[in-house]
């Protein structure tokens, strides 16, 4: 599992997907935060930085995940892998973390920009590191998505704006539910959302359900990667 | 070392590969023959694990590759029809990955420098795969098969897409390696199968329609004897001499081989030395006898022959079948 992780995250660096992934990430981090914060004076907002860093992800996650497995598809590359004494769980989750890592460390790197508030007021550490922990597993879920499509087919732009259209609907149930007559289905809808989850965070709460929550739709959606080999191994 | 047991693989309705049986024993060269799309390339990739079967069974020294695939796969080496490379590494960094992924645990500097060694890539070592011309990059492909010293190595289509002194330098590198491993060398070139393997197995519509040594192979063939005669004498009077004689199932006018004599290609029927026979009916004519060379079935024919039978008897049977029902 650890030479896949390490050729993958190589792989990053060794093409310029990966200096495009981070030149554009950290831009728009930096222009949402000082629009957010900076800009704001004494109004500045924290929360709404996070919220709509998860929106940029949309855009911005597919392009770490996009090549992940189409790639290996279409040069068929994946028949080393898939022949080598490695299980199918850790090849998909060798590849999930090395696309984990880049985001991860990227974000990170990001978010000493709150270094700066600190110089200039007193923000809520509270919140900060809530909203960390929660955009972290946010990312985690989404990187999952990206992963799967990206088994679904061997055309990466295909895989690209599959994951981002997934990632959308998954924003859209929360405004979607809010116009949900039928109470039960409003419930089940609310439930499912990505943002019903993430609130608590932005209010400085620890939600252990959200964690739990958005670890199993990263969980979901890499077990239905390794049902697509299976898949494919039998069919 | 491998045997495979009532094999089978459907794709949807397609039968790709129909209830095939074969062993191979260790330090085997064996060819796996077959025209395009006859199941090669799928009986491959179910003996590597990249496909399940529908039904049947293959083991890899004694280990079931469906059933304990980690185990199995790591007494093979498998090199695709396109080989498994990463165009963005140099080739040292992609041996290392494989040496890696593979778990291997033997000594990585001197393992590896023996792989390249062998496969004579030791001085495009540190350059990028994506460099290298087709030959390189085909001899990276057998080394990353070569790693962990794998008991079984697996070549699917070995020499496609080569140039010819590359082709006789592959071909010469599998025979090397033919010393010390197992090797199953599947093609549809048949001149490969002759130059490289001890037995050659054919298959046809996912059924294996031959498996013999490759020596025995031409006894397959109704056990038919060729010659090549080069006659002095007049053509038509010597082609009809020919014709009548006792034993002969076929004869054919090559052409004038210079002035005043001709080649001719006899058969003679199942079991029939023709030679005596052919001497004494020369001299009675007193047509001088230049020159007989037999003429041994070459592979291409026993494929042709084998490939086009199976069908054909199928059809016979069914007809049989149908015409039993009425």
């Amino acid at each position: 599992m650890l030479a896949i992780f390490k050729r993958e995250l190589r792989s990053y660096f060794s093409t310029s997907i990966g200096y495009i992934f981070v030149g554009i990430f950290l831009a728009l981090n930096g222009a949402i935060f000082s629009y957010c914060t900076l800009q704001q004076f004494e109004n500045s907002n924290v929360s709404l930085y996070f919220t709509l860093m998860i929106f940029a992800f949309v855009v911005i996650l597919p392009l770490i995940t996009m090549k992940l497995f189409s790639e290996e598809r279409k040069l068929k590359t994946e028949q080393l892998l898939l022949t080598s004494p490695v299980s199918l769980w850790s090849m998909v989750f060798a590849k999930f973390l090395a696309a984990y890592t880049i985001f991860a460390s990227t974000f990170l790197v990001g978010s000493c920009n709150f270094v700066v508030l600190y110089e200039y007021g007193q923000p809520s550490t509270a919140i900060i590191f809530g909203n960390i922990i929660s955009i972290l597993l946010v990312g985690a879920a989404f990187i999952a998505v990206g992963v799967f499509v990206s088994a679904l087919t061997e055309n990466q732009l295909i895989a690209a704006f599959g994951t981002m259209a997934i990632l959308f609907l998954m924003l859209l149930l929360g405004i979607v539910g809010s116009y949900i007559n039928f109470t039960p289905l409003r419930v089940l809808v609310n439930w499912l959302s990505i943002f019903t989850r993430f609130f608590p965070f932005t209010y400085g709460e620890f939600s252990f359900s959200a964690i739990v929550y958005y670890a199993s739709i990263a969980f979901v959606f890499l077990f239905l990667t390794v049902r697509v080999f299976e898949k494919r191994r039998w069919e | 070392m491998i045997k495979i047991d009532h094999l089978v693989k459907h794709f949807g309705d397609k039968k790709a590969v129909n209830d095939i049986s074969f062993t191979v024993e260790e330090g085997e060269i064996v060819g796996f023959l077959g025209p395009n799309g006859a199941g090669k390339s799928t009986t491959m990739n179910m003996l590597t694990g990249y496909l399940s079967s529908t039904s049947g069974k293959a083991e890899i020294d004694g280990i079931d590759i469906f059933e304990s695939p980690m185990e199995a796969k790591k007494k093979i080496g498998f090199l695709p029809e396109q080989p498994p490379l990463y165009l963005d590494m140099t080739v040292q960094e992609y041996l290392d990955f494989v040496y890696d992924l593979k778990g291997c645990k033997l000594n990585r500097k001197k393992h590896i420098a023996e792989i390249c060694d062998v496969v004579k890539i030791t001085n495009v070592y540190k350059r990028m795969i994506k460099n290298l011309s087709k030959g390189y990059k085909q001899r990276v492909g057998i080394a990353q098969a070569l790693i962990g010293n794998p008991k079984v190595i697996i070549f699917d289509e070995p020499t496609i897409g080569l140039d010819p002194k590359q082709i006789i330098e592959i071909r010469n590198l599998i025979r090397t390696l033919g010393k010390n491993h197992t090797v199953i060398l599947s093609t549809h070139i048949l001149p490969e199968a002759q130059a490289v393997c001890d037995r050659i197995i054919i298959i046809n519509e996912g059924k294996v329609v031959a498996n013999e040594k490759r020596e025995n192979l031409s006894n397959l063939i109704q056990g038919n004897r060729r010659f090549e005669v080069q006659i002095c004498g007049p053509q038509k009077e010597v082609l009809s001499e020919l014709k009548s004689m006792q034993g002969i199932n076929y004869v054919e006018y090559l052409g004038g081989a210079d002035m005043d004599s001709h080649s001719f290609m006899i058969e003679s029927q199942p079991g029939v030395d023709i030679r005596k026979t052919l001497f004494y009916l020369l001299a009675r004519n007193n047509w001088p006898l230049i020159n007989v060379q037999a003429m041994g079935a070459t592979l291409e024919d026993i494929f042709i022959s084998l490939v086009d039978k199976k069908p054909e008897q199928e059809k016979s049977k069914r007809s049989k079948k149908t015409q039993g029902g009425n």
